[in-house]
């Protein structure tokens, strides 16, 4: 199995706060990774970091090898990697397919002059990207509400449309924050559903969640962040007899230095 | 998106060059084409800075600056040193969006309130430029005799002309504006409008998206200026001050940011009710410099009442009653989710 996102050393510092500190994992190529940990462990600015929202303090981030963490959000996008938000981040302003549309952002062509004048075969490529759009909808099962404001949707859908609009840039990692948070338990089995429909799709997957139940269910592997630290990574069920992962989700004081 | 979207904006072109077409056979005051002419300059205005505002969400407060350099260099150009308004005009809009690029690329890493303060700044200096810089723009008496625009034997120089002139131009870029926004790049400027970070995740260069808006919008502001100065063939730094800026900002407010026909709908508005206050105000003297005021009070009317702009606005409220009128659909006709595919 070979490894698609590494993280060496990584820290990062907002002020005197000490947000994430060295922290060294690695994501594999084809699994689900899960990252947890409590509250305010540093999971969200991970994520932050690996998609480009602010580079780290110090460390690195290798994609398929490369370095990215001192890239643009943009630049990193088109390397591959996409993004859902805690706080759902939809374009309120557009349709449910215009922000998929969005999402094809990279794999679409236009400029402003073939824009304007329609030339160059614009209106051949907006239907495409269009029909493109669609597809991505559908996979999340969000066709019938195509047309619809994509701020109208019921909360779990718009989480859904997040997916469906990172699925389109057509990643080859997809970082998921808290997908399943605010979510039914209907709605979780169904995105249980999607993200191994995802992955079976060929789409590397690490996801930051508090659900602990769903995160053991589905992860190949779990690196758990507390205090900005890492203090284990392995399987779910290595991460569950660790006894540091246990003191921190309980609150003790870490009995050992078995983590 | 419907698949004919592109057949319908020409469709409403066309039935825009109709109309503009006829309105010579109605209006037969020349007070009233010069009103018309000048309204099309102000749509061409606000639709530019409709894109800025409305669509990519960045505000510009300083937006009748580049509206006088756009002027001023074709005006200047024109009479001091003779070159034909063919090639000015384009060097007009060149400078403006050199300028416009310089000021942007610093300016438009700020948000909100500091980004208005910004191109407030902008515009005032400009401002003091045209009114000081005696040796090129001859300070406030002004640029006389700005030559007339002509097409080989074609000079436009009566106010049918004219009217025709400004309108065509004025819908060829309601057209050219109605295009990006239904496309690849439109809908990044909406995207990055409604979540920087989502757009930017998705691929979007979110700052060169900016400053790419930012003048073209600027663009429409020159081209709009260089057409003044042509039409009206006289040009002082006052019709550029910082009044005009806000006028800019009122016709995109209230003609509903993020619609194109909203900005002409908004242009047309704050134009006919400028003309108005102003020969109120020479009739009764005491409605002297009232638009200001008038100004104020439309945006505070506006943003009150109907926040989305006089067209959405006036839209929804139609649609609601006429739902109130049409009696209910029976429950089994209604399905659960309404699907528009």
């Amino acid at each position: 199995m070979s490894t698609l996102l590494e993280a060496g050393n990584v820290s990062k510092i907002f002020g005197g706060l000490v947000a994430v500190s060295d922290a060294s994992f690695t994501v594999r190529t084809g699994e689900i990774t899960a990252l947890i940990g409590p509250n305010g462990a540093g999971k969200t600015t991970m994520l932050n970091m690996i998609s480009g929202v602010f580079p780290p303090t110090s460390g690195w981030i290798r994609l398929a090898g490369k370095p990215i963490h001192h890239l643009p959000p943009h630049v990193i996008a088109a390397r591959g990697i996409a993004r859902t938000f805690q706080q759902v981040e939809l374009f309120t302003n557009m349709t449910v397919l215009e922000n998929v549309m969005v999402g094809r952002h990279l794999r679409s062509r236009g400029n402003l002059f073939t824009a304007a004048t329609r030339l160059g075969g614009t209106n051949r490529h907006e239907r495409k990207t269009a029909n493109d759009a669609l597809t991505y909808l559908e996979m999340v099962g969000l066709a019938d509400v195509a047309h619809e404001d994509s701020g109208d949707l019921p909360f779990g859908r718009q989480r859904l449309l997040e997916i469906a609009r990172a699925l389109a840039t057509e990643p080859s990692l997809l970082l998921l924050d808290e997908a399943a948070s605010g979510l039914s338990t209907r709605e979780k089995k169904e995105l249980v559903e999607l993200i191994f429909r995802i992955r079976k799709s060929g789409v590397t997957i690490f996801l930051v969640d508090h659900d602990m139940d769903l995160v053991m269910d589905i992860s190949d592997r779990v690196v758990v962040l507390d205090h900005g630290e890492k203090i284990a990574e392995g399987t779910p069920a290595e991460v569950q007899r660790n006894e540091r992962v246990i003191a921190a989700y309980l609150g003790e004081e870490p009995v050992g230095e078995s983590g | 998106m419907k698949a004919n979207f592109f057949t319908s904006t020409l469709l409403w072109a066309v039935v825009g060059l109709i109309a503009v077409a006829l309105t010579p056979l109605f209006v037969k005051s020349n007070y009233w084409l010069g009103v018309l002419a000048f309204m099309a300059i102000n749509t061409i205005l606000a639709v530019g800075l409709n894109l800025l505002m409305g669509y990519a969400g960045q505000v510009s407060l300083g937006h009748a600056a580049f509206y006088g350099i756009g002027a001023y260099t074709t005006a200047i150009l024109t009479t001091q040193y003779g070159v034909s308004p063919w090639l000015a005009m384009p060097a007009g809009i060149l400078i403006t969006c050199i300028i416009a690029y310089l000021v942007g690329v610093p300016c438009l890493r700020l948000h909100g309130h500091y980004l208005a303060m910004a191109t407030l700044g902008f515009g005032w200096i400009v401002f003091i430029v045209l009114v000081h810089w005696d040796g090129l723009t001859l300070g406030t008496s002004g640029v006389e005799k700005i030559p007339k625009l002509a097409i080989g034997s074609l000079v436009f120089d009566n106010d049918v002309k004219r009217f025709f002139l400004t309108w065509v131009t004025a819908i060829l870029l309601l057209l050219v504006s109605a295009n990006i926004v239904r496309s690849r790049v439109g809908r990044a400027l909406r995207a990055l409008h409604s979540s920087e970070n989502a757009a930017a995740t998705m691929g979007v260069d979110v700052s060169r998206y900016k400053v790419m808006v930012f003048v073209l919008s600027a663009a429409y502001a020159a081209l709009a200026g260089s057409l003044y100065a042509h039409v009206v063939n006289f040009i002082s730094p006052s019709v550029f001050g910082f009044i005009v800026s806000v006028e800019l900002v009122v016709m995109v407010v209230i003609g509903g940011m993020a619609s194109v026909w909203g900005a002409a709908v908004g242009a047309a508005t704050i134009t006919m009710l400028v003309e108005w206050l102003r020969s109120l105000g020479e009739a009764v003297p005491v409605f002297k410099e009232f638009d200001v005021i008038a100004h104020g009070l439309i945006l505070v009317l506006v943003m009150l009442f109907l926040p989305a702009g006089l067209t959405v606005g006036v839209r929804d409220l139609v649609l609601r009653w006429v739902k109130r009128r049409r009696p209910a659909p029976a429950p089994q006709e209604k399905p659960k989710e309404v699907a528009r595919v």
